[in-house]
């Protein structure tokens, strides 16, 4: 579903990903740790289009994500390329990023009638259900500031859902998380991966969540992939100090 | 010096008359620098090479000019050489609109500028269209924090259409002209029309106080 090949990104002189490659099979989900300044976020950002890659191709579902094929070669994709194939990758920040002027359901509702053309009738249907799912159907009518954060962040859940997209990407969804919030966010993520067949990519501290929850885990050093494996092989027998040195210190603070 | 009663009660119906005029002005004034900074705004922001550079300059022209001179192109540069001939009002709402417009626009750059990065990054994620993003998203959230400043334009813009007296707009300070020069007597229409702007002035400024106070807590 997902394939980074030779990827490369940096910020100024600042490399942040060196020809990068990985991919993810459909319906996996797949958590990326590591240190901070590791390049996950980069990686849920490039394959949002948040970023543009510096080089190298990323693919989506067989079709590539910031190139396009034009008489057998790869040109950059212009914009209104990358709006369609946006439409199949959803993303939940750590930050919300709920929509304030707007009220719950209409922040579920506005892209799937804006972007998808649904009538208002159907997108509403769909975030009512979504709503019900995320244990908020009472809150459809509440402004966003009046929710907790874990509240928006269960909301913004729902808005990236609503976009059937079939990949979604977490954020550090529960980083910026009062501790008590936290196993609500995480309780709603678990059932979606149980439910749906959408492939996750997920960047998190939440290890133990991790560990339930993932396929695969890669563990991700200096913009490359240390190690990667089964979520029981890679926290219970890294093979790589560097992994093991990572696991040590999380397991320590927490 | 002495004060004439009767003079004062005679002049205050065409200062009202005036003043009528004053406040079309600023109306009218005030809506072409509201909706023409945007279009300012967005243009620079926008970035299209050689419009956003002739949007910049022209902005900078009207900014460092007297509003005085811009007013005297309008009416009388104007016309000769484009053949567009305009009413002294109409000349005055375009004038103050265009004005005022080179200061809202930066108005509303902060405004956007000020809405957080994030809006921007969940509007790309859920694939709104672009159009949508500024009418659905960006501005609703920019605007509300510019209004504060956006009513302290039109309080200034109010205070400053005397200067169409220029080129022979009847508002309340011509209407006092008038008054003086009918009855040889200019203090009380004089002093009528500063209180009749102070009426106004006054009130207003406070109202935009209260939407700052209110603005700051958002």
């Amino acid at each position: 579903m997902i394939r980074f090949d030779r990827v490369v990104k940096s910020y100024g002189d600042h490399v942040v990903l060196r020809e990068l490659d990985f991919t993810v099979a459909p319906g996996e989900f797949v958590t990326l740790i590591g240190p901070s300044g590791s390049g996950k976020t980069t990686i849920l950002r490039l394959l949002m289009t948040l970023e543009k890659i510096d080089s190298g191709t990323i693919q989506v579902g067989g079709e590539y994500l910031s190139h396009r094929e034009r008489g057998g070669k790869l040109v950059p994709a212009d914009e209104k390329y990358l709006r369609g194939i946006r439409r199949r990758i959803g993303m939940v920040f750590q930050q919300f990023n709920l929509f304030p002027n707007m009220k719950v359901l209409q922040n579920i509702t506005e892209a799937p009638i804006r972007s998808l053309g649904l009538s208002k009738g159907e997108a509403e249907a769909r975030a009512v259900d979504l709503l019900e799912m995320v244990g908020l159907s009472e809150k459809a009518d509440a402004h966003p500031t009046q929710l907790s954060g874990g509240q928006q962040q269960r909301v913004a859940i729902a808005r990236a859902l609503a976009m059937r997209p079939d990949v979604l990407l977490l954020d550090e969804v529960t980083s910026a998380l009062d501790p008590e919030l936290v196993a609500g966010v995480l309780a709603v993520l678990k059932q979606i991966a149980a439910t749906t067949d959408i492939t996750i990519l997920c960047v998190t501290h939440e290890m133990q969540f991790a560990r339930d929850v993932s396929d695969r885990v890669i563990m991700f050093d200096q913009g490359q992939v240390v190690e990667e494996g089964t979520p029981e092989r890679l926290f219970t027998e890294p093979s790589q100090p560097r992994t093991q040195e990572f696991l040590k210190a999380v397991i320590q603070r927490a | 010096m002495d004060w004439d009663w009767n003079n004062a009660a005679d002049s205050i119906p065409l200062l009202l008359k005036g003043l009528v005029v004053t406040l079309e002005l600023t109306l009218l004034g005030s809506l072409v620098a509201y909706v023409l900074g945007v279009v300012f705004a967005l243009v620079r922001r926008g970035g299209i090479p050689v419009v956003s550079q002739l949007v910049y300059l022209f902005v900078e022209f009207v900014r460092s000019t007297p509003l005085l001179i811009q007013v005297f192109v309008l009416y009388y540069l104007l016309p000769p050489t484009t053949g567009i001939k305009m009413s002294p009002f109409v000349t005055g709402v375009i004038a103050l609109g265009v004005h005022y417009a080179c200061y809202t626009a930066e108005v509303y750059r902060a405004g956007i500028e000020a809405v957080p990065k994030g809006q921007w990054e969940a509007a790309t994620a859920l694939s709104l269209p672009r159009r949508r993003v500024w009418t659905g998203v960006i501005l609703p959230q920019a605007v509300p924090r510019v209004l504060p400043a956006l009513g302290n334009y039109t309080i200034s813009m109010f205070k400053e259409t005397p200067l169409l007296l220029a080129i022979g707009v009847v508002d309340v300070l011509s209407s006092a002209k008038a008054v003086g020069a009918e009855t040889f007597r200019v203090v009380e229409p004089y002093t009528i029309a500063g209180i009749l702007f102070l009426l106004i002035s006054y009130p207003a400024s406070i109202i935009v106080r209260r939407l700052e106070r209110r603005v700051g807590q958002l």
